[in-house]
């Protein structure tokens, strides 16, 4: 286990190397640090001053080296828009992104685990039809046209819920939040469902998928035959069996979903790090842009390394098969 | 040619084809909806790219059963004026060729990395490898939006909008191969150690002939399969770009720039241009979707899952 974790960090540190020096092809190739920090009245010496100072006349790879550097001590440029460094930019714009993630998450286990348990005992019922039929089409439905409706039925129409921002936030220690206010609650609402329409058609189909074969093998018939009740033999034998492949396809996803909140929180104003995001795309703010892309590789990264972990302590077959 | 057509008609393909009704349905509504779409200019009754035809006075009007209707436009019009019918069927067309030169190009540098991955192994199968992992690790979707992002602003956005359609072939293509690399390269192992090559090395054909012609067509039902899907995929991915204003302009709109220009005009009641493309794009990807299932259990009962 120890040799297989070890395996697992090098690749993220791999895998980290590659996303920074995109990161750093496209801040070398696109950006231009000294435009982002003086005005237009400075003169062409000075500018190439500045450059010398700056080290901009290095070559690539001692530019990079010294990205690199930077970056692990938390130094990810300076965004020119906001004159602040990106890193601080992008901590302050996280916790709505994570908040609605984690209301999203939430949605999707509250409601895909009782819904596919059901479809899967139940196949024949209307309600298990209905709901596989609504979750073959939501599929084809994009997140933005998904948010675009809610709005227009919910905001506009009936005037119940708020249509976009985050509404009134609370500040405990530097993190933003929302969970404490009336007003905060209501505006996650629209937002939360939107981003989780996309995930639950597909988590409501495994689990179903998952349940239908745990309940085909030998050891449930055996329950059966035993004459346990019925909800035990669901509930406690089938069910645990249907979860282990359920977690890992939900850390992915996870982190699939912190891609779909650049499409929702543009719809929304979500002030988080999607829509920041889109706003540096609109401003040319390249800093911004390449920190953001390296702070999305970390929550790759950490997500995919620890599922995979996880993955190997649960699975004990997964450990050996990766040593050859 | 006959031949070929009476074999095809004595196949299991085509008798299961046959007798399920979805699939053809499906097929219909996807073989018409590309034909309207690409006889835009013939079909059409007003041009969107032709600003002369354009009256602004004519903007936001709502579809032709409504009571502010105008018989001359049955969908009404978008915020420019243009016609909204007209408009969705060259949008449509801009999305299919996204979605079906996206394909061919991410299936090119797929089957070319997967064959060589899995036909030379080793060293060259370990490099290529880590890196299709390497890109699987992190959301297609990301990589699209920031590759577009990138060639946005590394273009400038009137450049960008001129060569729209091919950056976006590329940029979709370039977040997507990973999947044929794997696929590819998966059956390429199964087929390796058969007979027919082996055969194939003892006559001395060259390593090229033998990966392209002899077992690339037996590496071919996979890439079918995951290709109906990608096209879904593609011009979903499409939609996503232009609504983030990554993708197509306003003035050559896409499905997904029309819903995104649709969509400020939400509020104020104009639920057409937004409903309109939306419905179009969301029928035409379910009927790729479903068509997908359907070859995959046609053409893989191993793989079928409720």
């Amino acid at each position: 286990m120890f040799a297989f974790t070890i395996r697992r960090i090098i690749q993220a540190i791999l895998v980290m190397l590659v996303i920074s020096f995109i990161g750093f092809a496209v801040q070398y190739s696109i950006g231009d640090p000294v435009r982002d920090m003086v005005g237009i009245r400075v003169s062409a010496a000075e500018r190439e001053a500045l450059r010398e100072k700056l080290g901009l006349n290095d070559s690539f790879w001692i530019q990079y080296s010294r990205f690199v550097r930077n970056a692990t001590r938390g130094d990810l440029g300076t965004s020119y828009f906001y004159s602040k460094p990106a890193l601080q930019v992008i901590l302050q714009k996280a916790p709505a992104t994570l908040e609605l993630v984690f209301v999203t998450a939430m949605i999707i286990v509250l409601v895909s685990l009782p819904v596919g348990i059901y479809t899967a005992i139940n196949p024949k019922k209307l309600f298990s039809k209905i709901t596989m039929g609504i979750s073959t089409v939501g599929v084809s439905f994009p997140v933005f046209l998904t948010a675009i409706g809610l709005i227009y039925l919910f905001a506009v129409e009936l005037h119940w819920l708020p249509s976009y921002g985050r509404g009134a936030t609370v500040n405990i220690g530097g993190w933003e939040t929302g969970f404490l206010t009336k007003d905060g609650l209501l505006h996650l609402i629209l937002p939360s469902i939107a981003l989780s329409s996309i995930m639950l058609p597909l988590f409501i189909r495994l689990i179903r998928a998952e349940m239908m074969e745990v309940l085909e093998t030998e050891y449930i018939k055996y329950a059966w035959a035993k004459g346990l009740s019925r909800r035990r033999v669901w509930l406690l034998h089938a069910f645990k069996n249907t979860l282990l492949p359920v977690v890992t396809v939900f850390g992915v996803e996870i982190g699939i979903l912190f891609a779909f909140t650049i499409l929702t929180e543009t719809v929304f104003q979500w002030q988080g790090m999607g829509f920041m995001f889109y706003e540096a795309v609109e401003r040319s703010d390249t800093a911004l842009l390449v920190a953001y892309l390296v702070v999305i590789g970390v929550i790759f990264v950490l997500i995919n390394t620890l599922v995979d972990i996880l993955y190997g302590l649960i699975n004990p077959m997964v450990r050996i098969a990766g040593t050859k | 040619m006959s031949d070929r057509w009476s074999r095809f008609r004595k196949s299991y393909l085509f008798y299961s084809f046959k007798r399920d009704p979805i699939a053809i349905a499906c097929f219909s509504i996807f073989i018409f909806l590309v034909v309207i779409s690409f006889a835009a200019p013939i079909v059409a009754p007003y041009n969107p790219y032709d600003t002369t035809t354009i009256d602004i006075m004519d903007s936001e009007l709502p579809p032709a059963w409504m009571e502010e209707g105008n018989e001359n436009f049955w969908l009404g019009t978008d915020i420019q004026g243009r016609d909204l019918y007209s408009t969705m069927l060259y949008g449509l067309r801009t999305s299919v060729i996204i979605g079906i030169f996206a394909v061919i190009f991410q299936a090119f540098v797929g089957i070319v990395v997967g064959l060589i991955s899995g036909y030379f192994g080793g060293r060259i199968d370990a490099f290529l490898m880590r890196i299709t992992d390497i890109q699987f690790s992190i959301p297609y979707l990301i990589v699209a939006i920031i590759a577009s992002a990138v060639f946005k602003i590394a273009f400038g956005a009137n450049r960008f909008e001129e060569l729209a359609i091919p950056l976006l072939v590329i940029i979709i293509g370039m977040s997507e191969w990973p999947k044929y690399a794997r696929t590819v390269r998966a059956s390429v192992l199964g087929e390796k150690s058969k007979e027919y090559v082996e055969a194939a090395r003892v006559i001395g054909l060259n390593n090229r002939l033998i990966m392209f012609r002899h077992i690339l067509p037996n590496t071919l039902t996979p890439v079918l399969v995951i290709s109906t899907i990608q096209v879904a995929q593609a011009v979903m991915s499409e939609a996503a770009l232009s609504f983030l204003g990554l993708g197509m302009p306003v003035t050559k709109p896409s499905l997904g720039s029309l819903i995104n220009l649709g969509f400020e005009y939400v509020f104020s009641g104009s639920w057409w241009i937004t409903l309109f493309p939306g419905l179009l794009l969301v029928t035409f990807v379910l009927v790729i979707l479903l068509l997908g299932d359907w070859l995959r259990d046609v053409l893989n009962p191993k793989l079928y899952k409720g």
